[in-house]
């Protein structure tokens, strides 16, 4: 814990402590998991919760952490202060590296402690003399005992037991909330609390994982058409809109293979539908060709890649930031595509409706680089930053009843309608099918103004060159439209941390944690647009940083490269991690002192959970 | 532009083509008449499976801008921009993918998908089982030529075995693909064959096929004069025998199954099987069941909708 109640002066978290939980897969981490968040989040407390799992049903080990604070979260920070092993396997993994003044609680029946750490509180629990006879609640135990340590009120757990619990019947509710009780009043017999209590905000706050924020940014931009093929970490949006489909009028479809996937969501988009999709590297590197005929058709669609370690099939349950290139370079030829890497859990909300309107208005494909530690991590959302009615604008498209947002161009009907008309601006009013007088072929094969086949008559170099320049002139006046990246924190600052998507939070707290502790200031860059890509004003960002440390979740620096690539800038030195776990705040901060010392300018950390 | 349109002007001009009320326009062949015209090899069989489906078309009084033509890749599939059609022309094996999507998304237009051999049975394979046992409201036209033609001659699914291609000099080594049964046996609810030679037939098969509710699949031999030189119209004429003529009876699956896999000296075409009591996929999907084609609705959701949602998360 980094910060005492009575310490909140100025503006200062009053607390900011992490519960970890581990077992086995099947041991069922996450129902304490969800009622721990729940009653945090209730009480207004931001939260981040990471899981580190592996790709097995049963068995093996899987590890929620869950930090709290009413200050802000934005990764799972450094260290725990309550750690519930289920198994002696996660004792045996995590006992070692519980900090001083942390508690560990435990069944004393079946786990024993071995080299506990200086300072560390050991809470052995009778736990079968707690549940009498009710196995499924050994887990209520051990929240009523965090619960009770954190001094959370019985009530709050009262709440979350009933709610959870309530499908099951009265029984199961009131059998949980006696050894919930008991649990909570053995700890307050036996075990010293911690010296904070976990403080009550004015306003709760909700809990979503990054796919189901994905899912609720999908509707509120107005999605009707999702499919998909399972593939982790992304299937948690299918689920999430499945689960909403009928009621929402949205319709979903699980799709043979990824190929499958995108040229149906293409035909459901070119119907005049705005249409999704998930997946992750294998799925998406199937679409890849489908993803080039919707920048040829001009026919626009979202997807999403949430990355994971890779090659092929990978580590499906670790993150990583390694398909960077792999979208940049998706499918054959020049298209115009957005490529975007949304920062947090919010963001990736956010982004969806956004990402609509740009490729409803430049008509070709727009592709979200997300990965496991967003997609499937946890945050609590502040329900007043997520805009469930955003505006919603199509561009230039023509309808038969020409509803579509009271458009101009709605129920024209002109003879002479050129779908790919060479305009100054270069997008050409989209027709849907159905509307009378504007028939046309849209065509993967390059394509004059009306759509014929240029093939179909000659192969004329003019056209081909007006028709690729039409496209890409669509592109020229976009950055306009997008966010520019800021730097953040002061300008005289020892270094510029770069870094894109997911890893913003955390570099964030780096930063932090390095001027509270080692009085070091640097500051932050972070990229989320991706293409179109801010290069002028990175430049000029950039141009005056003493020093410049790209970051990044891969082994070879797809960032930096990119970076390089597009404004000439190689950066002055790296930190860099592809283990399959997320950076940790000290990661970078022990980097960024290694690099300052002058020791290396590649820091790669070493993990030292072993999960 | 910025002109200001009042809804009447809307509905005026959404209706009237060459001021003439849309639906009172008469369909005609010129009606279906591609922007250009077909650029296939002289005496392609494709030319007469266009002609079929035109006819077909007028016949069954549609309105051009009520249909979607949509196909992959090859000769075959060159045949959206030959008609009056909505129309596209997508990736070599992904026509049906893109049609299910189309169809799902605005269910009342007249789909058709239209391709090769190569196209639907080899790259495309996996999405011709799917669709089928989806019973998808489609109506998938293959011209089947058993060869590929647009890459200028190599073995395809449903060339025989022993053929002689560019890519099998030594003759091919491989069984064909027979479509008739494969599609029985895959879910398919309207299993056809037509010979692009017996044009009255085929335009006849057409009408059912697009008529039916459920996915149709007419499988019309197609010969490819350039590059087949074995199924040329020759070889077919003396082997093509109607269905009809010999009394089948296509709500008989075990029988539709031994005549589909009839082939040698006798090969039957017409209507093999169907069934009518299947829904289809849009009957099945409840979010079509009221609101019009998903394609034309209002987007987003209301507030009460998205308090509801962020409730499930507190
Ligand atoms: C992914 C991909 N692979 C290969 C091709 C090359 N290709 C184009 S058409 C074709 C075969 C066409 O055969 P078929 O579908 O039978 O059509 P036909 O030309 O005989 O009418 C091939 C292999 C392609 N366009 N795309
Ligand atoms: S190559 Fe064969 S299939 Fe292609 S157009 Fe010529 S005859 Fe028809
Ligand atoms: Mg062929």
């Amino acid at each position: 814990m980094t910060k005492k109640q009575d310490a909140n002066t100025d503006n200062k978290p009053l607390v900011d402590f992490a519960v970890g939980i581990g077992g086995a897969a099947g041991q069922g981490i996450a129902t304490p998991g969800n009622i721990l968040a729940r009653i945090f989040a209730r009480r207004g407390l931001n939260l981040n919760a990471y899981n580190a799992y592996q790709s097995l049903i049963r068995g093996g080990h899987t590890f929620l952490t869950i930090r709290a604070s009413d200050g802000p979260v934005r990764s799972m920070g450094d260290s725990l202060d309550v750690m519930v092993p289920l198994n002696q396997d996660t004792m045996d993994r995590h006992l070692g590296i519980m900090p001083s003044g942390s508690s560990v609680i435990y069944d004393e029946a079946k786990i024993t402690p071995e080299d506990t750490p200086e300072g560390v509180q050991l809470c052995p629990l009778p736990i079968k003399e707690l549940i009498v006879g009710n196995k499924l609640a050994a887990n209520t135990v051990a929240v009523a005992v965090v619960l009770n340590m954190l001094g959370i009120e019985f009530d709050d757990l009262a709440d979350a037991l009933e709610r959870i619990f309530s499908r099951k019947g009265k029984a199961v509710v009131e059998s949980n909330m006696e050894i919930a009780q008991r649990g909570y009043d053995y700890a307050a017999d036996n075990f010293s609390s911690f010296p904070y209590k976990a403080p009550r905000l004015s306003k709760g706050l909700a809990v979503v994982t990054g796919n189901e924020a994905a899912g609720m940014g999908a509707l509120a931009a107005g999605v009707k058409f999702y499919a998909a093929y399972p593939m982790s970490p992304s299937t948690g949006v299918l689920m999430y809109i499945a689960q909403h489909a009928r009621e929402l009028g949205v319709m979903v479809r699980q799709v043979e293979d990824e190929i499958g996937v995108m040229n149906m969501v293409i035909g459901a988009a070119h119907a005049g539908c705005r249409a999704m999709c998930a997946t992750s590297g294998g799925g998406f590197a199937l679409m890849t060709e489908a993803i080039g005929m919707s920048g040829m058709i001009e026919t626009p669609i979202v997807c999403i890649d949430v990355q994971r370690a890779g090659p092929a099939t990978g580590v499906p349950t670790k993150t990583e930031q390694g398909d960077l290139w792999q979208l940049l370079g998706a499918g054959q030829g020049d298209y115009q595509k957005f490529i975007v890497a949304p920062v947090s859990q919010t963001d990736l909300f956010n982004t969806i409706p956004e990402l609509f309107n740009l490729t409803d208005r430049y008509q070709c494909p727009g592709l979200v680089l997300s990965d496991l530690l967003i997609s499937e991590g946890t945050s609590t959302v502040d329900p007043d930053d997520l805009n469930w009615q955003p505006d919603i604008d199509r561009g230039k498209m023509i309808f038969p009843d020409g509803s579509a947002n009271d458009n101009p161009y709605g129920g024209y009907n002109d003879n002479d309608y050129l779908r790919y008309a060479n305009t100054e601006s270069g997008i050409s009013p989209r027709a849907v099918p159905g509307v009378p007088g504007h028939i046309h072929v849209a065509a993967s094969d390059e394509h004059d103004e009306d759509g014929t086949l240029i093939s179909d008559e000659f192969t004329n170099p003019h056209k081909r060159r007006m028709m690729v320049e039409k496209r890409a002139r669509k592109m020229e006046t976009v950055l306009d439209e997008i966010d520019p990246p800021e730097l953040v924190g002061p300008n005289d600052a020892s270094a510029t941390l770069v870094g894109f998507g997911s890893t913003w939070g955390v570099i964030l707290e780096a930063i932090e944690k390095l001027a509270a502790e080692d009085e070091i200031v640097v500051n932050q860059l972070h990229v989320k647009w991706i293409v179109p890509f801010h290069a002028d004003v990175i430049s000029s960002i950039l141009a005056d940083s003493k020093k410049i440390i790209i970051v990044e979740n891969n082994y070879s620096g797809q960032f930096a490269r990119y970076l390089r690539s597009e404004t000439g800038i190689k950066g002055d030195a790296h930190i860099r991690k592809y283990d399959g776990e997320p950076f940790m705040p000290h990661h970078i901060v022990d980097g960024i002192k290694a690099i300052l010392e002058d020791q290396t300018d590649l820091y790669v950390p070493t993990h030292e959970m072993m999960v | 532009m910025t002109t200001t349109t009042t809804a009447a002007d809307i509905v005026e001009k959404s209706i009237i083509s060459n001021g003439i009320p849309l639906s009172n326009v008469e369909v005609t062949r010129d009606s279906y008449k591609g922007k250009i015209d077909p650029d296939w090899c002289p005496g392609c069989g494709d030319f007469g499976v266009l002609t079929a489906m035109q006819k077909a078309l007028v016949e069954l009084g549609k309105q051009p801008h009520e249909c979607i033509t949509i196909s992959g890749i090859g000769c075959s599939s060159n045949l959206p921009g030959f008609i009056n059609t909505y129309g596209m022309h997508t990736l070599h094996g992904r026509a049906l993918a893109v049609a299910t999507g189309m169809k799902m998304a605005n269910h009342e237009l007249t789909v058709m998908v239209t391709g090769g051999d190569g196209d639907g049975f080899g790259i495309g394979g996996n999405h011709f089982l799917h669709t089928m046992r989806r019973n998808v409201d489609l109506t998938y036209i293959v011209m089947d030529n058993q060869i590929y033609g647009l890459t200028t001659g190599q073995t395809s699914p449903t060339s025989a075995l022993g053929m002689q291609t560019k890519s099998t000099p030594e003759g091919n080594l491989e069984n064909p693909i027979n479509p008739m049964p494969l599609a029985m046996v895959g879910g398919a609810t309207f299993v056809a064959r037509a010979y692009t030679g017996q044009q009255a037939h085929l335009v006849d098969i057409l009408k059912q096929a697009i008529d039916h509710k459920g996915f149709s699949l007419v499988d019309v031999f197609s010969p490819c004069v350039t590059y087949n030189k074995d199924n040329t119209y020759q070889w077919f004429k003396s082997r093509v025998k109607k269905l009809e003529d010999s009394g089948h009876d296509r709500t008989d699956f075990h029988s539709a199954l031994d005549k589909g896999y009839m082939w040698g000296d006798e090969i039957p075409i017409g209507v093999f099987w169907q069934r009518e009591d299947l829904p289809t996929l849009n009957d099945l999907e409840p979010v079509l069941d009221e609101g019009g084609p998903l394609a034309y609705r209002t987007l987003g959701i209301t507030k009460t909708q998205s308090d509801s949602l962020m409730a499930e998360m507190m």
